[in-house]
């Protein structure tokens, strides 16, 4: 059933919170500057703890359901990290107090920071990156900035694999590089041939998702490193899919230069059903002069021997790039990540990707039979599987996601990489057991057999969610963005 | 940790895979770089861990033990306990962006009504479901004003008066583009009102970016500002402190185009800087060039009305080389703090916190202007933050405080070059009349060294 919006639920009069009278004299209020509308609902606590409730019970979550939406590695929460970020010291700390009073929450990026350059091999880190997106804008500009430090001007282009994120092409043209789109060989890795035709001294980088977005894990990964190298350009690497190299392999150690991690994926930090995210970049020896401004560092030793820790500050890397946003970056998931590595251990971190691997391959193999794989060899930490069979003309990859919403699984992700037809991209992650991908492997092989037996049920999907197929044409049309109702005047 | 395989499953598992181990899984990678060893502290339990997060905290005295009157872009105000009990809940924390919404409704529809709310608040038509920051929610009006204008309209003028992180974060932006940056180069003076920025506007000018309160505290009126803009054919964005707008009048009366915003005010933790919420509301007319999610509504097939992500054509994962902007990620979580203390608070408790802040703000800057040597700068309307002239480089007098467990504000001169003696004040609802009067006999004290 359909839930009303707050400003149907409001009642004139109703008070929701209530704050203390001013324990000051009261100053006269600014004439001419007062507002006299204020178009916000009137509710009281229960009605506003009701609807909110209400509508959280219309989500798919991690916490009630499988969810192995392709390259977003929804991977369990763990509950200890929403305590750790909330502890008193952490949450109320202000940004810019003096670094006398926050040596703690210094301390702490300064290790994150360490262990990302160890995760990943690399030499330095920026925690301020707030997104994987942003990550991505912030290593384009250091890339560029890296370039331009050398007098080389000329280099304005990118090389973008055709399997690549959307996020990829739209960070490079921001940062006002041409896009060149390479194609990719028959077994998914990065054409050579084509790749050979641009390594020329205009070519700013590459940037590299690897494994990449069909799971695979691009065997000329060291080839194409070396290529675009002599060329004199550099290799932008979006660690989306980290979830799968963490103690396997460390991107710095094949030659990519510049990294971003996404700790809203690999280190557990919630999705928040949109956001936030987080997106440290992580750079080579020489790259990290030019990281965002601030870093932490120390700026002052310590004396083991005495017990003395030493004095954490920010610091502005030499030829930075500048900042990317306000103050040094999402904190709350640095905790998070914080808590999650610490709980791993290196061991730990090893065993993460090596079940996010088994995992995937494990349903990959039960899927095989049923669902054609465009590119079937060994898997990393998700697959892409096509939502289409010659004997069931109508179906659609969109009608199996739908219909899988009636076995209570979040659906995998769909149309996307282009370079597949009916894309069903799926990414089980490590937190899940062999029942649960049982169960999953089950309904799609049911949802194949009815996708020639009964198209119907397909097409009609969903049934058993509280709401149906939906008329986004409608919404697109309309534009229904809001509701600004009329309250009474204040 | 967390994975929840037995040795039977991973046994049976490898089997039906029809291999022997799970490192034949790894085939395909380098061998001579394969299983690094990491060098990490080793594992931790949940009950150590605690622990270790407990003692690295206590290394920061925070504005719980301390008596702070730090603003400067981040505020301490309060958090209703209703906030964070719906933020718990995991069916919102730990969905995804709602992709699909016959499962995503409760995410959908908070989007929904966290657009209403904001739009309403700052007067505009359309808001989207939020950018990472305040500071990046100008860089993208920047970027949504020059693909406007189709690069014909380069110059953007930034008010001195814009928090310096944003203005910063917009020179990185643009650094490799044709953006050309002006305003915030000397050209006017801090203490200048908005109409300064006037002689500034020319025929190349895309977009004048100002702010509300401005960094130091001040309200202006921008409707003269706002003519002036628009007779050249250009763009006025104006970047708010919402809870401001619970007094204040909308920006839209003003005729912002664009009205950015620092969400985190609005219930939303001080966690040394983020996650915070990016607000960006503008006018129906440009919604197809507004970055970032959008939820519109709609009905589903059943008849009922619902919600969904919708012009989608805007974005990234379509568009690819051609977006405006490559946000994917964004803020949902904090939009739904935002939202959920705007329900609670609603039109009364949002404007009660408003006056408090006011009357608070200005009781301590009465009182302070009222110390021998210390002096407001402006006679400007200010807000809940005002800048004060010390008699000493505010450095010292904020250091010298800091020893009585006393962050007296914050000292612009790292900034403002020439402000060295100014500090910067914020009150909210958070400090007593005690704190306040506690500060003052602090900067009486150390007034004269
Ligand atoms: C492969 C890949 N690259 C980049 C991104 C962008 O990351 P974010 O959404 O954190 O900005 C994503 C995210 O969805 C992704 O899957």
């Amino acid at each position: 059933m359909a839930e009303h919006l707050m400003c149907e639920l409001s009642v004139p009069g109703r008070i929701g919170f209530q704050f203390p009278d001013p324990d000051v004299p009261t100053a006269p209020l600014p004439e001419g500057l007062l507002r006299d509308d204020l178009p916000l609902p009137e509710l009281a606590e229960i009605d506003v703890v009701r609807y909110f409730t209400r509508l959280s019970q219309l989500n798919h979550s991690v916490d009630t359901g499988f969810y192995p939406l392709g390259s977003c590695t929804m991977k369990y929460n763990p509950k200890i990290n929403e305590e750790t970020a909330r502890i008193q010291g952490f949450a109320n700390l202000h940004p810019l107090q003096p670094i006398e009073t926050s040596q703690g929450a210094l301390a702490l990026m300064y290790h994150l920071q360490l262990w990302l350059n160890e995760i990943g091999g690399f030499a330095g880190t920026s925690l301020q990156p707030a997104a994987g997106a942003h990550g991505e804008l912030t290593g384009v500009l250091i890339i560029r900035a890296y370039h331009r430090s050398r007098g080389d001007t000329k280099r304005n282009k990118i090389l973008i694999p055709d399997s690549a994120h959307g996020t990829n092409p739209a960070t490079s043209a921001m940062s006002g590089l041409q896009v060149i789109e390479l194609r990719s060989d028959e077994r998914g890795n990065v054409d050579l041939e084509a790749l050979r035709e641009h390594c020329d001294d205009t070519l700013a980088g590459l940037m590299l998702t690897n494994p990449n977005t069909l799971g695979l894990f691009d065997e000329n990964v060291e080839e194409v490193n070396r290529l675009v190298h002599e060329a004199g350009g550099l290799i932008y690497g979006d660690g989306a899919n980290m979830n799968a190299l963490l103690g396997i392999i460390r991107p710095g150690d094949i030659g990519i230069d510049v990294l971003h991690y996404n700790l809203h994926k690999t280190f557990s930090t919630p999705h928040g059903g949109g956001g936030p995210g987080s997106g440290p970049v992580s750079v080579t020896e020489e790259l990290v002069e030019f990281l965002p401004d601030p870093v932490v560092d120390i700026v002052e030793p310590g004396d083991e021997e005495q017990g003395v820790p030493p004095l954490y500050g920010l610091v502005a890397p030499p030829q930075t790039v500048g900042r990317v946003k306000a103050f040094q970056g999402h904190f709350g998931m640095f905790v998070r990540a914080y808590t999650y590595i610490r709980m791993h251990g290196a061991e730990g971190l090893r065993n993460v990707s090596e079940y996010a691997v088994l995992n995937a391959n494990y349903l990959l193999a039960l899927l095989r039979d049923t669902y054609h794989i465009p590119y079937d060899r060994v898997c990393m930490h998700e697959f892409v599987a096509e939502g289409r069979w010659a004997d069931a003309p109508d179906i659609h990859a969109l009608d199996v996601a739908k219909r899988l919403m009636d076995f209570n699984f979040h659906p995998p992700t769909n149309y996307f990489p282009l370079i597949v037809h009916e894309a069903l991209m799926i990414e089980p992650t490590e937190t899940e057991s062999k029942e649960t991908l049982d169960a999953f492997a089950n309904a799609l092989i049911q949802i194949a057999e009815e996708a020639r037996s009964d198209p119907e049920m397909l097409k009609s999907a969903p049934h058993t969610t509280p709401f149906g197929r939906l008329d986004e044409v409608k919404a697109a049309k309309e534009l229904v963005l809001c509701c600004v109702p009329q309250y009474e005047k204040l | 940790m967390f994975t929840p395989h037995t040795k039977e499953d991973r046994d049976a598992m490898l089997r039906t895979i029809g291999i022997d181990r799970i490192e034949d899984l790894f085939k395909d990678l380098p061998a001579d770089h394969r299983n690094p060893e990491l060098n990490l502290p080793p594992a931790l339990t949940e009950i150590e861990v605690l622990t270790e997060l407990q003692d690295i905290a206590w290394a920061n005295d925070t504005t719980r033990e301390l008596v702070s009157f730090l603003g400067a872009g981040a505020y301490n105000h309060y958090s209703p306990a209703v906030v964070d009990a719906i933020l718990r809940r995991g069916e919102f924390f730990t969905a995804y962006t709602p992709y699909q919404p016959e499962i995503s409704q409760g995410t959908l529809q908070a989007i929904f009504e966290y657009q209403s709310m904001i739009a309403g608040l700052t007067g505009m038509d359309v808001c989207n479901a939020s950018h990472y920051d305040g500071a990046t929610a100008v860089a993208e009006a920047v970027n949504m004003a020059y693909h406007n204008f189709r690069g014909k309209r380069p110059k953007v003028i930034l008010s001195p008066g814009v928090h310096p992180h944003y203005r910063e974060t917009v020179r990185t932006y643009t650094h490799d583009s044709e953006v050309i940056l002006a305003g915030d180069q000397g050209e006017v003076a801090e203490d200048a009102g908005p109409e300064a920025l006037i002689p500034l506007i020319d025929d190349t000018t895309g977009l004048v970016v100002v702010a509300y309160p401005d960094f130091f505290g001040r309200i202006h009126d921008f409707t003269e500002l706002a003519e002036a803009v628009h007779e050249a054919g250009a763009l006025l964005s104006i970047s708010v402190n919402p809870i401001t707008l619970g007094l204040l009048k909308a920006p839209g009366e003003f005729g912002a185009d664009i009205v950015t915003g620092e969400g985190q005010s609005l219930g939303i933790p001080l966690s040394y800087g983020g996650p915070y919420l990016g607000l960006f509301a503008t006018r129906q007319k440009y919604v197809r060039k507004m970055a970032g999610r959008l939820a519109g509504e709609t009905i589903d097939n059943r008849g009922q009305r619902a919600y969904v992500l919708t012009l989608t054509a805007r974005e990234q994962h379509i568009r690819r080389d051609r977006a405006t902007s490559n946000i994917c990620t964004n803020q949902g979580l904090l939009a739904l703090a935002a939202t959920v203390y705007l329900s609670l608070l609603g039109q009364h408790g949002l404007r009660q916190v408003a006056e408090l802040c006011y009357h608070k703000a200005h009781y301590a800057a009465d009182q302070i202007s009222g110390i021998k040597g210390y002096e407001l700068w402006s006679d400007q309307p200010f807000f809940n933050e005002f800048l004060i002239r010390c008699p000493r480089p505010s450095q010292e007098i904020y250091e010298h405080l800091l020893e009585h467990n006393l962050i007296a504000g914050y000292p612009v001169g790292n900034d403002y070059p020439g402000f060295e003696n100014y500090l910067l004040i914020a009150v909210t609802e958070m400090n007593t009349k005690e704190d306040i009067d506690w500060l003052v006999a602090g900067l009486e004290e150390v007034s004269n060294g």
